[in-house]
């Protein structure tokens, strides 16, 4: 049952989980505002890149990647082989980042044209209108479905665990191995942890939404 | 290094493999739309006590990974006597998890069908039945295809997990050749482009769905 010993290794699959999940999501978050800005490019070259990015990730299954880029790519070159954290953190982020990339891309069209208009006016363009005036603004409505985004994210670390990352998956998979615990005690528990860490990030995302409107002056 | 012979040579088990993960994903297609269709009519009609237990319980299976849900169902659903093939459980996993999603699918297409139909069938004296069936499904489905879409789609990309609980399909067989023969990068690399072949099509369909229904009838 739930030794100490049990919880002390459930807990160090947790702190893998979540340092993975960190990672993967500075990753996701990063290609997904670079992706979504890209895809309102106004450099026809780009936009295509961009899309060739987001249609292979939404297009492929994240598990084979993983296989593919921790079994198949070392073969190509010794010097591509990396560690499981290093595959999951880059293919778990990018796969985020595919699908985060239309929500910043909806949420910074959807900004008034008002904005732009009044920005041009007060001759404030190019880099500038976007990082002070227009993205502020996109954020507030990225964030409820950066959350939904971020759980995704979250239980697609659990895949790690088949290319042999001691994570929270992991670690109940060699609980339940080596008799410490029952199938139903091991599964049960990393569900209800996995449930734990999710309503977590919904409850972190909310915040942030708190956050950014009373920073952008409006009711809280 | 790359050696197409390995290719041709593990072409024919690729493929069989990926005909086990098609059908996988088209029963588990069939579950999750049916009981989407179920929760969500479900959490329309019942009281507080059935539809507050239900909500919480969608949104447990939803917040948690399909992955740790397939082992439970392989490895713990034995000791109650409910023993089903790696294949079954797949299929019963992705579609369960996945209803979660249609059921919120289904909920918005539900909720935006007028409060005047409702009464107008109230009004008319209209069987329950006959109000689900001819009055409200038939109005409020059409409007949510593209979104159900997107999730059919989801699905397909998932169904590679249940080479997690010994079902050979696209990624098992790959596995397979890799242990078997020490050959692993040419079978992964055929599975993730015949698994591509598959899915950027579906992906593109689904988008073809969302211009076509578009978001205004939504």
């Amino acid at each position: 049952m739930f030794t100490e010993s049990v919880i002390e290794r459930l807990a160090d699959g947790v702190w893998i989980t979540i340092q993975l999940a960190v990672m993967a999501g500075a990753v996701g978050t990063a290609a997904a505002i670079v992706s979504g800005l890209a895809g309102l490019s106004s450099s026809r070259a780009v936009r295509w890149a961009n899309q060739v990015y987001v249609d292979f990730f939404r297009g492929s299954s994240a598990i084979i990647q993983l296989y593919w880029a921790y079994y198949a790519l070392p073969i190509i070159d010794r010097d591509l082989t990396f560690s499981p954290l290093q595959v999951g953190v880059v293919v778990l982020g990018l796969n985020m980042g595919g699908y985060g990339s239309e929500i910043v891309r909806g949420a910074v069209q959807s900004v008034s044209r008002g904005q732009y208009e009044a920005s041009t006016a007060l001759s404030i363009g190019g880099y500038q209108r976007m990082r002070y005036i227009i993205f502020p603004q996109a954020v507030l409505s990225m964030l409820p479905p950066y959350g939904n985004l971020l759980i995704e994210m979250l239980k697609g670390t659990a895949l790690v665990s088949l290319i042999t990352l001691a994570d929270l998956t992991r670690v109940g998979l060699d609980l339940r191995q080596a008799g410490d615990l029952s199938s139903a005690s091991a599964f049960t528990a990393l569900l209800v942890i996995y449930f734990f860490l999710a309503i977590s990030i919904t409850f972190i995302v909310r915040r942030a939404e708190r956050f950014a409107r009373r920073s952008m002056g409006l009711e809280a | 290094m790359w050696e197409w012979q390995v290719v041709w040579d593990s072409l024919p088990a690729l493929w069989k493999g990926l005909q086990v993960t098609l059908q996988a994903t088209f029963w588990g297609i069939l579950l999750a739309m049916s009981l989407g269709l179920i929760f969500a009519i479900i959490r329309r009609v019942s009281p507080g006590v059935v539809r507050l237990p239900l909500i919480g319980v969608l949104e447990f299976i939803r917040s948690t990974p399909l992955l740790v849900q397939l082992f439970f169902l392989f490895y713990v659903l034995p000791n109650y006597g409910i023993t089903l093939s790696g294949f079954e459980t797949g299929v019963v996993a992705l579609g369960v998890h996945f209803s979660t999603y249609t059921a919120e699918v289904y909920r918005a297409g539900i909720e935006s069908v007028p409060r005047g139909q409702w009464e107008a069938s109230t009004a008319l004296s209209i069987s329950p039945v006959q109000k689900w069936t001819r009055i409200v499904l038939p109005q409020a489905i059409p409007s949510v295809i593209p979104a159900l879409g997107n999730y059919l789609v989801a699905m397909l990309k998932e169904a590679p997990l249940l080479s997690a609980v010994t079902v050979v399909d696209v990624l098992g067989e790959a596995q397979r050749i890799c242990s078997r023969d020490f050959n692993c990068l040419e079978p992964y690399t055929m599975a993730g482009v015949l698994f591509l072949a598959i899915s950027i099509p579906a992906s593109f369909l689904a988008r073809r769905l969302e211009t076509r229904f578009g978001p205004t009838t939504a």
